[in-house]
């Protein structure tokens, strides 16, 4: 499983309504799904669990697609 | 012996389906314990007992239907010896009868929460109630044939009738409440949606028929409090870290202990200020509708305890798996739709409550300061109140306690 297969899988734990076909890797991801502050924090969260990853809150507002999220681990991790 | 009766669970649901028994006659309980689960519109509430003793009988058998009030259990104090009861439960899928009325403050919860029906409340069995909901039957026009002029399932399903042959709905086939079928979990995740539905509409329906709302609001500079949560922050490793909401619960709380006309509750007999301040927080859930359910002794609880039991009951309500202290005891609402994008929101009072506070989107807005122009980050707040139980001065003072306490994020 790629890192942005992965990525996406979490994102669909937090949101279960989402289709993975109808998600923009380059498009902000608060647009294309119903994500509050907690669902956020909670997804972001679950990226650190996932891949080991640390994400200080001054990375937060660099992430905002699918795209932004898979580089940053693929760097960090 | 005690009856431990249903808890109250909120103004917007009467009754419940019980779905699990997790104790069995002879086992201890302590207070606080989890003894049973039931099945509302909203959520499986999680049912707590309030007395320590030991279980005697259980009353109601799974997969019955329960009214607020009705006992559940009887419980041996420590030394009493079991003895069987002598009439069996009413079962509240009957007519329920007088002592089944939420106006009987059950015993068994913590905080006396009454929702009062109003005057003489029309008696409608469980059963009929949830096949109205899903028929579309308007009860209020109905006339009751059972005892009391409770108005049975019968009663409905004749109304229901009546109405497809002067009027057909566009409403799908009528469905017998009790089906045998097993339905699939779809139409399981649309009855509960229509049902929730149903109970929103009939709480916010007694709110504005009942409270004479007043709305007073207030803009928050956040710069002080959002530097300083940054800074915590930055300190902590992502599994801790706080939302600038856990400030705001913990500033209206701080300032409801002090203003105490706004955490209580309203009844028949007047309005009652809490003893202690359980915050309500408004939770969309992913499906459609939302729960309200209470963070407990907010005013006592120190910032990273809040996040973690914000974080958890958000979890829950998402997972339909609440307490009944939670759904039962809310002193106050907090409802915050700021991540939805709105600069502000002004809520509906969820009686019995009396005072709602809601916080909208925190934005860059172009501010006067000491009689210069600046650029800060804002945040509106709003109370909406109980003009029976408070006046708009105290109101606009409770408002601006919660803009002081955001001012210094040190002292919450």
């Amino acid at each position: 499983m790629s890192i942005r297969d992965e990525v996406v899988a979490e994102l669909i734990a937090i949101a279960p309504e989402v289709e993975e076909g109808d998600l923009s890797d380059s498009e902000l991801l608060r647009d294309q799904v119903d994500l509050d502050s907690m669902d956020w924090l909670n997804f972001l969260v679950r990226l650190h669990k996932r891949f080991e990853v640390d994400i200080p809150e001054s990375e937060y507002k660099s992430l905002r697609t699918i795209d932004d999220l898979t580089s940053y681990i693929d760097t960090h991790r | 012996m005690i009856e431990f009766n249903m808890p109250a669970l909120g103004a917007d649901m009467d009754e419940g389906t019980l779905n699990e028994w997790l104790v069995k006659p002879g086992d201890t309980v302590t207070r606080g314990q989890i003894v049973a689960v039931v099945e509302t519109t909203k959520a499986a509430v999680e049912i707590e007992c309030w007395h320590d003793g030991v279980v005697g009988e259980l009353l109601v058998p799974i997969g019955q239907t329960v009214a607020v009030g009705a006992p559940l259990a009887t419980i041996l104090e420590a030394g009493e010896k079991a003895e069987p009861r002598a009439s069996a439960p009413a079962a509240a899928t009957e007519a329920p009868q007088q002592d089944a009325a939420p106006a009987q403050a059950p015993q068994a919860i913590p905080v006396a929460v009454t929702p009062s029906p109003v005057g003489h409340r029309q008696w409608v069995s469980p059963v009929a109630r949830r096949t109205a909901a899903s028929l579309g039957v308007d009860l209020k026009t109905l006339r009751g044939t059972g005892p009391q002029g409770a108005i049975t399932l019968q009663d409905v399903e004749h109304a229901a009738a009546t109405a497809h042959h002067e009027a057909p709905m566009p409403a799908p086939a009528p469905k017998p409440a009790a089906s045998a079928e097993p339905k699939s979990a779809a139409e399981k995740a649309r009855e509960r949606g229509a049902a929730m539905r149903a109970s929103i509409a009939a709480a916010m329906s007694r709110s504005k028929r009942e409270i004479p709302h007043y709305y007073l609001a207030d803009e928050i500079i956040l710069d002080t409090a959002l530097g300083w949560l940054t800074e915590q922050n930055a300190g902590l490793p992502i599994t801790e870290r706080m939302l600038p909401a856990v400030l705001q619960l913990k500033a209206v709380a701080l300032a409801a202990q002090r203003y105490t006309e706004f955490s209580g509750f309203w009844n028949d007999d007047g309005y009652k200020a809490a003893p202690a301040v359980h915050v309500g927080v408004a939770i969309s859930l992913r499906g459609g509708g939302l729960v309200a359910p209470a963070i407990h002794d907010v005013a006592e609880k120190k910032l990273d305890e809040l996040m973690r039991d914000l974080t958890d009951l958000v979890a829950r309500a998402r997972a339909g798996s609440l307490r009944s202290s939670e759904m039962s005891d809310p002193t106050i609402t907090v409802t915050n739709l700021g991540d939805k994008g709105v600069d502000a929101v002004f809520g509906v009072i969820y009686p019995p409550q009396v005072a709602i506070v809601g916080f909208g989107k925190p934005a860059q807005r172009v501010v006067v300061v000491d009689g210069g122009i600046r650029v800060a980050t804002t945040v509106q707040s709003s109370l909406a109140a109980d003009h029976r139980a408070s006046d708009g001065a105290r109101g606009a003072l409770f408002l601006a306690e919660i803009n002081r306490l955001l001012q210094q994020p040190d002292e919450l």
